[in-house]
């Protein structure tokens, strides 16, 4: 890893993208990202959603915290690390994960891409190189931290395909979702895997460093011919919550995180049971997930409709209207193209159950003045927002 | 096959140690088929005797021993199997210009002593016998779980609290919390001025353990090993029909346990997060509803069953164990009796010491840490042929010597060093000894690396890990295996890495025992 000599005159790292995306930021609305300088928004928040969820958007992902994952008990070690069965995982697949502690409680959420026999990237929320090598005692592994080393591009949207097509990439067509391919992008080698955390058509690219502003300009040679519009994270927020996905660290504390008891979550809490597969060989937190499993349920993540277009923000929940407080919302937004309120909401079950009338509590202010008003919410276990489009093989050209 | 593996077994303990013996009798008593599985082709695993040639006979690595609890004797009909405490023995504390020092149960005399020492000797003994017996409750039981506490850990928990206010007293309550945490350095300032009076009261607050004198924790590793002294005096080990691992076979088979030796274990076999057998060197399998291993807690977790099957964070803390061996056992072959000047004779049979002063143990304890042997070790011997002439041949004698501090990883490795610094230690008893170097027939030099493999236990320490606070009680060998349970379903262990720790007591054993009873046996 290359670090500039005058790296610490600069409180955040600048991205391999950040050029272009300075140019484009209007707002100059900045965020720290895992130690990088990203755009909260680049130019107007409801354009970059709705270039999403009828367009295309580019984000850049660089700052994600990346592992590489390597060598003989390569498999092993993974298959020990997380909770979910990857005994179907194959090279150029994609899957979901998420890893414990000895507690059985969420370290972080993934993806995990495997890249060749024995070759694996991990993606998490959180910087986790001391769990993995804490994890790696006993199995032939190697692990390195390459967030630094691997340029990373997000391009989502219906309009995603036509754009990636028409800016160089060939052979898109064929890939799954979840499937990864190494392609070429007109001259520039670029790794495309067929995934997101938009809940929409899309994919992300992963370049050397040096030809990540190539990349940016080829993708965005295309501008004109489509919409496309560089997106910063704000949006990504409300693109996120409305496909159902959750944060480690924002929906829930970590378990690294928590500093009470109690106060950390496992799988089944933050409504990733269905990533535990307790048949398969062990795995760290197997033991504790097995006596969690035996019990009546005690709570869940959520994901409630609440009534009405009152900004719900942060709220209580309650056992019906002026019922007991229950839960709390851990994140919302008002859905754009829902038109609807929606949210994710961390929930006491009663005797193992989810109380079947839950109301929230809306505080909110008018003209500076708080008021509050009850507001009933409807429960979903799908994702709020799931096109149809966003799984077609191959994609919808335009 | 076998007929061991067409027999029922609902228990297989893994090392036919004194406490693997204990916790099988124990077992094998409440009706359990036990079958105790030796490596070696004896008992006693590192109370097992050791043989140079084929005359001289030596009493393994536990050379002294304290008698064993009487609740263990009572339970496992131990006397009626030949058990009797050995002959109750003085220390001497060498001095190389002849002026000894001879330190019993509550007096001490020698030349140059001053009174005040001589004194104070007696009321320092008597005190910190009562605070080792206020801390008998911790010692007799398993360890209590703050959290989820059981009836049985609120009713140890109110033992103690009971033993240390009221049994103590006020006074001595303070004098107690005062002192438990600190070294014994401080403490043996406080209560003496003879240089060769403190330093052969503290080699046995750190014999066994990387400490110094000034290393704190050091008043409570003494407190552990006067939990012996509180069952009755120190004696030497010395093989025979009477000892603790003979009668200990006998109880074990008298109850109808049995026990196979050369059966090395290789692995526990885990199947869905419970051990159901073990596989054997030979690549026998052997199937039960219970494995206790008595071996150490390193080797237990991360050989014979592996990080792989342990969650990340458990596996990583067994890794973390402290517990490198710092005590190096020179076994001398001797072709007639050691002469100490200004030792009478009847004093030989005594435990010796070499520790000038505690000053001496510290720079002795300073060269382990950076990987060097000590040019000036502390020395602890006995000479177990006087107790017992059928270790050696007629007229000679076998000499068994603790040598402390060496590394268990020497500078350069020990392949090459062994000849060199055993000579320097057989030197060093020259000086106390002028005639020992010409009666030297042969001898045996075991450093932490041959204790490793000879013993099977994770480099070679004594205790299976460090006595040290923060691997005691409850968290001895590791949280998550301080109740002899584990987080293997049916894996309990029952060794010195468990509660209370080393030694010939045999509680790690019988609180095992008592554990997996407790848990509904098979």
């Amino acid at each position: 890893m290359n670090i500039d000599r005058e790296h610490f005159r600069q409180a955040l790292q600048r991205t391999p993208f950040h050029d272009r995306i300075s140019a484009l930021s209007t707002t100059e609305e900045w965020m720290a990202w895992n130690t990088y300088k990203v755009p909260r928004v680049v130019d107007k928040l409801s354009t970059e959603y709705f270039a999403v969820r009828s367009g295309c958007a580019v984000m850049d992902l660089t700052p994600m915290e990346k592992y590489r994952i390597t060598g003989k008990g390569a498999r092993q070690f993974l298959d020990r690390l997380v909770t979910r069965d990857i005994s179907k995982l194959r090279p150029g697949r994609v899957t979901y994960i998420v890893f414990c502690n000895d507690k059985g409680k969420v370290i972080d959420d993934g993806t995990l891409f495997q890249l060749g026999e024995q070759d694996y990237r991990l993606c998490a929320q959180h910087h986790q190189l001391d769990w993995l090598l804490i994890s790696a005692m006993g199995f032939d592994v190697h692990i390195e931290v390459e967030t630094h080393e691997v340029a990373a591009l997000a391009v989502q949207g219906p309009t995603s395909y036509s754009v990636l097509a028409a800016a160089g990439i060939d052979d898109l067509g064929k890939l799954k979702p979840f499937d990864i391919a190494k392609l070429r992008c007109g001259d520039i080698p670029v790794t495309v895997s067929r995934t997101g955390y938009t809940g929409d058509l899309g994919y992300e690219l992963w370049a050397e460093p040096a030809l990540a502003l190539q990349l940016w300009d080829a993708i965005f040679g295309v501008q004109g011919r489509y919409d496309i519009h560089a997106m910063g994270l704000s949006a990504l927020e409300m693109l996120r919550i409305e496909a159902g996905f959750i944060m480690p660290g924002f929906d829930f504390n970590t378990a690294e995180s928590a500093i009470r008891n109690k106060y950390d979550r496992s799988p089944y809490e933050v409504g990733l049971g269905w990533l535990v597969n307790l048949d398969k060989d062990h795995f760290t937190g197997r033991k504790a997930l097995l006596a969690e499993k035996s019990k009546p349920a005690g709570r869940r993540l959520t994901k409630i409709v609440v009534d009405g277009n009152k900004p719900v923000g942060e709220a209580f929940i309650f056992d019906g209207k002026n019922g007991k407080q229950i839960g709390e919302i851990k994140c919302a937004t008002w859905s754009l193209i829902l038109k609807a309120n929606l949210a994710i909401a961390d929930i006491e079950y009663i005797d193992g159950h989810l109380p079947s009338q839950l109301w929230a509590r809306i505080d909110y202010q008018r003209e500076l003045k708080w008021l509050s008003t009850w507001a009933e919410c409807q429960v979903r276990s799908e994702p709020f927002y799931d096109p149809e489009h966003r799984s077609a093989i191959p994609p919808d050209r335009y | 096959m076998s007929s061991a593996m067409t027999e029922r077994t609902d228990a297989i303990i893994i090392g036919a140690g004194h406490n693997g013996l204990v916790c099988a009798a124990y077992l094998a008593r409440a009706g359990i088929t036990v079958q105790c599985l030796e490596s070696a082709d004896c008992a006693g695993g590192m109370s097992a005797p050791r043989t140079i040639g084929d005359d001289y006979h030596f009493p393994g690595l536990a050379h002294v021993a304290y008698p064993i609890a009487s609740a263990i004797r009572r339970d496992l009909r131990l006397e009626q199997f030949g058990y009797e405490p050995g002959k109750a023995i003085e220390t001497v504390a060498l001095d190389a210009d002849g002026k000894h020092l001879t330190l019993g149960t509550y007096s001490v005399s020698g030349d140059g002593l001053p009174e005040s020492d001589q004194k104070a000797y007696p009321k320092f003994r008597e005190q910190y016998l009562t605070f080792a017996n206020a801390l008998r409750p911790l010692f007799d039981n398993k360890p209590p779980r703050l959290k989820d506490m059981e009836f049985a850990d609120k009713t140890t928990l109110a033992k103690l609290g009971w033993n240390i206010r009221l049994g103590l007293g006020r006074e001595a309550m303070y004098e107690f919390l005062r002192v438990a945490a600190i070294n014994i350095y401080d403490v043996l300032n406080e209560a003496f001025e003879d240089d060769r009076l403190k330093g052969a009261i503290a080699v046995d607050a750190v014999m066994g353990s990387a400490m110094g004198p000034r290393t704190p924790g050091t008043v409570l590793t003494w407190l552990q090993r006067l939990q012996g002294e509180l069952n009755g005096p120190m004696s030497v080990q010395s093989g025979g029909q009477s000892q603790l691992v003979n009668a200990l076979t006998q109880s074990v088979e008298d109850a109808g346990a049995t026990v196979r030796f050369n059966a090395r274990v290789k692995r526990i076999i885990v199947e869905n997060g419970k051990a159901i057998g073990v596989e054997l060197s030979t690549g026998e399998i052997l199937k039960a509803g219970l494995i206790i291993s008595n071996a150490d807690p390193r080797s237990t977790f991360t050989k014979l069953i592996g990080a792989p099957l342990l969650d990340a964070m458990f596996a990583n803390r067994v890794a973390q164990i402290r517990g490198a061996g710092v005590v190096a056992k020179l076994h001398l072959a001797l072709s007639g009796k050691p002469e100490f000047a200004g030792l009478p004779e009847p004093q030989l049979g005594s435990r010796l010491l070499i520790a000038a002063s505690m000053q001496y143990i510290e720079r002795a304890f300073n060269h382990s840490k950076y990987a060097e042997y000590s040019e000036h070790p502390v020395l602890d011997i006995t000479i177990p042929s006087l107790h017992n002439n059928a270790l050696a041949p007629e007229g000679h004698q076998v000499m068994s010597v603790n040598v402390a501090f060496v590394p268990y990883d020497l500078e350069g490795g020990w392949e090459g060093h062994k000849s060199t610094f055993a000579n320097k230690v057989i030197s060093q008893l020259g000086q106390y000894s002028p005639n020992l170097k010409s009666l030297v027939v042969d001898y045996e030099l075991l450093t932490p690396r041959d204790i490793e493999e000879d013993f099977c236990a994770v480099q070679g320490h004594w205790h299976h890990g460090e006595l040290s606070i923060h691997q005691s009680f409850m968290m001895r060998p590791l949280h998550g295996a301080a109740q002899y349970d584990t987080p293997i379903e049916k894996l309990f262990l029952c060794g010195a890495g468990s509660h209370p720790g080393g030694g010939l007591t045999g509680l790690p054993g019988r609180n095992a025992a008592k554990r997996v009873l407790k848990l509904g046996g098979v």
